[in-house]
């Protein structure tokens, strides 16, 4: 029977790390279709960052003269660190094979990895918006990591636990019921979900103006295959994080491990349904608001620091463990 | 024990051999080479010890020392850690030495100090007795003074090592101070005296406060670290290896073997104390290190904030141990220690990067280096290993120990104290924020150093160092990604030392998980395994790079940046070190450091050059420091009146005193 468990978990493990590969331009094409609507344009297709990731593929790469090896290596690690980050999350059943593995914690660590290399090869060619992208991005992720370890803090004090998996179980169990800092925890994670897509207000997906941008200004010298990969990270990282905004505040839907097919059926249906509806909300979201000037970041930033931390210590106090 | 006794007068007899016949070209050979056998034999004993389980404890005593008292030495599980990573860094700083310090230009000043300093922290790290204690730690500090006074000609050493010894001196005494209050009025100058008599609370408090500012200021806490950033930066870079990485680890020890062995129960105030400090200590240490333009300037300031890190793990483990949760006293303290073995290893990487860069550039500055991935590959490898590590990314070691502080972190609520319950979360914020400011800091040293353009020609012309002094940063390279990887190998080390302060081993507790998991049951049930992240890692970038490389246009065209249409060719307009370090002194240290920016912007016509200016103060200077050199002074030019007295008022200045003496003891009595 254990046997029967831990092959399933395989399975549903592949199936998983498959499923977020598959929805993941189609998540970032349906928030572009999403805001070109909102904005009275027709919009691109929804295929259409499918299509612009096969082109980039078949496309030779141009390396700048100065790219070292690293420059070439790192679209690989930032790729595979954000893909296992996304199979660590429950999506549509708790039963993974890799829950064990990587708690919260070190899910938060494997995302900083891949932007420690990212902002190491933004430096690589020697050019000033690889730097200006770098550090700039190291500055957001400076408060944003803080920030969301408080909020996977106020979680833990709560659930007592930071494994993934058993945050789901936990909050599906019931019990926990609204409480002000959960709230405070979600609107932290969502603020630092934000900035760590590059989305506005922070940064503008959709800019190559210079003055605006961090996360493109980093990947700047990017081309052909590894540019591919990188925006393949990045669109996987925008479902990363719907998913784990997901599975810690909504996870309705998801199946627990022994559950039958029409349980898991029902987990895909709902994450998708999830999927969608995010897409929508960022979308709405995005049209409704301004960029915001660079250091603007630090308040807003320090912002969602300070929410989380307030959530954490509400908790402490209130549960009174 | 014996062993290590023999290694230890096998060290001072390396020095005496650097002293006698340092003029022979051979003394430069015998001693670093001998270094390397003796520290690496040393290394070997202890780590067999460990790993057979290493819970005895070994007791010798010389028939030296003051009259009617012999020297007593011991060696139990603590220090053997401890002597693991003290002789791990000796023996590679050794290795590295004898290829680094082969043109120093004044060999004599470093050859014969280079073996009596290891020998002074071995020496710390087995005494039995306060006498022993303090003689190895004023040996050890002025051993390390005289080799920050190896380039003496430059004024700027000469500060160095006077601040070094001021603060030095300090931190004896007042380490002499809590050693007269633990011995109590019996005198027992033994360890094994003290800890069968432990002083009453009051006392205690009072030799724990005294042995903070005594080992902290050894070990860097801030407001006491302003020495280290200017000492470590001074000497030849194996000893400012073996200074950062190592001898603050001494000062960890000293803290450790005070506040968890000898003064008996521990109060949980004293570890909210530790882990403020710690926390203050890492987050600013971080931020110091992130402004600076000087390499070495730069990794003696990540060590304050390391320190930070392993004080946080005490402060911790002190908490869970005097609220009486030994499990979760164990996990902290596992984690400081095994921040203590990471640390020495990661610093031994990054000073001896930073030495091999200084061999092959002669330069120092950030702003002067780049590229150096392209002409020092190898060094350019193992450095970016010890940045990921000291960054704590999964699957190195830094992670490992880090994981295990939030754990214990996460326990906060189960204490009583509502200041321990928030005051944790508090830390925990600031823990996490200097973790995330140290990969930028990390990120802006290795990318302006190593990647990028050449921004001199000597960055330019730089070669390759040879292969001894690669070996030497090759080797805790590797043993980072190893510890990562199957951290159990390291912890199961601890353990001994782990049960021997805290009472309890971190997996005691019912702890599950086989050697891959870490999974200790005093954190929740959760758990991590760096070896399934790494094999994944590996499985899932094999299959894309297969994948890409069959299914995709696998051409690579060569080409000048593209840079948005705009190339510029001078290597200068890159991003340097102080823009990359821009925006984040703007959010974190503008008010901390009270940084003026100065631009002078010629008017229009005008030929000559822009400039900027930017000026930075260390607040401990102007808060604490200049404050009490000031105190200082005052009170030495009242004093000075006293020189000029009559006879009588001598005579009766000193019948006041006795008058004042004997009320006090009537009054005592």
């Amino acid at each position: 029977m254990i046997f029967v468990q831990a092959l399933l978990a395989g399975v549903f493990q592949v199936v998983q790390m498959l499923l977020v590969l598959a929805l993941a331009p189609g998540l970032t094409g349906l928030v572009r279709v999403v805001k070109a609507r909102l904005l009275g344009r027709r919009g691109p297709p929804l295929v259409q960052p499918y299509r612009d990731l096969f082109r980039l593929l078949r496309k030779d790469v141009v390396l700048a003269e100065n790219a070292s090896w690293l420059f070439r290596v790192t679209p690989y690690l930032v790729f595979t660190a954000i893909w296992l980050a996304a199979a660590l999350v429950p999506t549509f059943t708790t039963a993974l094979a890799l829950t064990a593995t990587a708690d919260l914690i070190a899910l938060v660590a494997l995302l900083a990895s891949a932007r420690f290399f990212l902002a190491l090869a933004g430096m690589d060619v020697g050019t000033s918006f690889g730097g200006l992208g770098s550090s700039r991005e190291m500055m957001i992720a400076a408060l944003a990591e803080p920030a969301m370890l408080m909020v996977i803090f106020s979680i833990a004090i709560l659930v007592r636990t930071t494994s993934l998996s058993l945050i789901v179980d936990f909050m599906l169990a019931g019990g926990v019921g609204l409480r002000i800092s959960l709230g405070l925890a979600l609107i932290s994670l969502l603020m630092v979900a934000i900035a760590e897509n590059a989305r506005i207000p922070v940064d503008n997906p959709a800019t190559h103006l210079e003055l605006t941008m961090v996360h493109e200004a980093m990947v700047l010298e990017y081309s052909g295959r590894h540019l591919a990969l990188i925006e393949a990270a990045g669109m996987l990282k925008l479902v990363l994080y719907m998913a784990l905004i997901a599975c810690i505040f909504l996870p309705w839907g998801i199946s627990g491990p022994g559950e039958g097919p029409l349980a898991i059926l029902i987990g895909l249906v709902t994450f998708v349904l999830k999927l969608a509806s995010g897409a929508v909300l960022l979308a709405l979201f995005e049209t409704s608001i301004a960029k915001m000037r660079v250091f603007r970041y630090g308040e807003f930033l320090g912002g969602a620091l300070l929410l989380s931390l307030l959530g954490a210590i509400f908790l402490y106090v209130s549960t009174g463990l | 024990m014996a062993f290590i006794s023999l290694c230890i007068a096998a060290m001072l007899l390396l020095g005496i051999v650097g002293t006698t016949r340092s003029w022979l070209s051979r003394a430069h050979e015998v001693v670093h080479g001998g270094m390397a056998l003796v520290c690496g034999g040393a290394a070997l004993a202890v780590l067999l010890r460990l790993a057979a389980g290493g819970t005895e404890v070994d007791v010798l005593v010389l028939p030296i020392g003051l009259p009617w008292l012999n020297a007593s030495l011991r060696l139990d599980a603590l220090s053997a850690v401890f002597l693991l990573a003290v002789n791990l860094g000796g023996c590679l700083a050794a290795v590295f030495g004898w290829s680094y310090a082969r043109h120093e230009a004044e060999p004599a000043r470093v050859l014969p100090f280079f073996p009596l300093f290891l020998a002074g922290m071995n020496l710390v790290l087995v005494a039995d007795d306060a006498f022993v204690f303090l003689m190895a730690w004023e040996f050890m500090s002025l051993s390390s003074w005289l080799l920050v006074l190896a380039s003496h000609r430059e004024a700027e050493t000469r500060r160095a090592a006077y601040v070094y010894l001021v603060m030095a001196s300090f931190g004896t005494a007042c380490l002499l101070l809590a050693f007269g209050i633990l011995a109590g009025e019996a005198g027992g100058y033994g360890f094994d005296a003290i800890r069968a008599h432990p002083p009453g609370a009051v006392s205690a408090s009072f030799a724990a406060l005294l042995v903070l500012l005594g080992a902290g200021s050894k070990a860097g806490l801030v407001p006491l670290h302003v020495w280290l950033p200017l000492a470590h930066p001074a000497a030849p870079s194996h000893i400012s290896a073996l200074m950062s990485g190592v001898m603050t680890k001494v000062a960890i020890y000293g803290l450790i073997r005070f506040l968890f062995d000898l003064v008996g129960e521990p109060l949980w105030w004293w570890g909210g104390v530790l882990a403020v400090v710690g926390a203050v200590t890492a987050v600013v240490g971080v931020l110091y290190a992130l402004m600076q333009d000087d390499v070495k300037k730069l990794l003696a300031y990540s060590t304050v904030e390391n320190i930070g890190v392993i004080v946080i793990g005490l402060g911790l483990a002190l908490v869970f141990k005097a609220s009486g949760v030994p499990a979760l006293a164990a996990l902290a303290m596992t984690a400081a220690m095994l921040h203590v073995l990471n640390h020495a290893l990661f610093k031994c990487i990054l000073f001896f990067g930073a030495g091999a860069v200084l061999t092959a550039t002669g330069e120092r500055d950030l702003d002067r280096l780049g590229g150096l991935i392209h002409r020092m590959p190898a060094t350019a490898l193992f450095c970016l290993v010890g940045a990921a590590a000291i960054s704590a990314l999964p699957p190195l070691n830094g992670f490992v120990a880090e994981w295990m502080l939030f754990q214990a972190v996460l326990n906060g609520p189960l204490l009583e104290q509502w200041e321990l319950k928030i005051g944790f979360a508090v830390i925990g914020a600031l823990l996490a924020l200097s973790t995330a400011l140290a990969a930028a800091c990390f990120v802006r040293f290795y990318g302006i150093a190593f990647l990028g353009r050449a921004r001199s020609p000597q960055a330019e012309q730089a070669r390759e160092v040879d292969t001894v002094m690669l070996s030497a940063i090759a080797v805790p390279a590797v043993l980072c990604a190893v510890i990562g990887v199957l951290p159990k190998l390291a912890i199961s080390m601890i353990e001994p030392a782990n049960r021997l302060t805290t009472g309890e081993g971190m997996f005691d507790a019912g702890g599950h998980g086989g050697w891959v998991w870490l999974a200790p049951a005093s954190a929740f049930g959760n758990s991590y395994s760096g070896f399934m992240m790494f094999m994944t890692i590996l499985i899932l970038t094999t299959l894309a790079v297969f994948m890409i490389h069959r299914y995709a246009s696998n051409r690579v065209r060569r080409s000048i940046p593209w840079a948005c249409g705009f190339t510029d060719p001078a290597p200068l307009g890159q991003y340097s070190a102080s823009s990359f370090a821009q925006p984040l002194r703007r959010v974190f240290a503008d008010q901390i450091f009270g940084a003026r920016e100065v631009v002078d912007m010629p008017a229009p016509g005008e030929t000559r050059p822009a400039r900027f200016t930017l000026e930075m103060r260390d607040p401990a200077w102007d808060r604490l420091f200049t404050p009490v050199v000031r105190l200082v002074g005052w009170v030495a030019d009242r004093v000075d009146n006293l020189q000029f007295l009559t006879i009588r008022q001598y005579l009766s200045m000193m019948f006041f005193a006795l008058v004042v003496l004997l009320v006090m003891v009537a009054v005592s009595q």
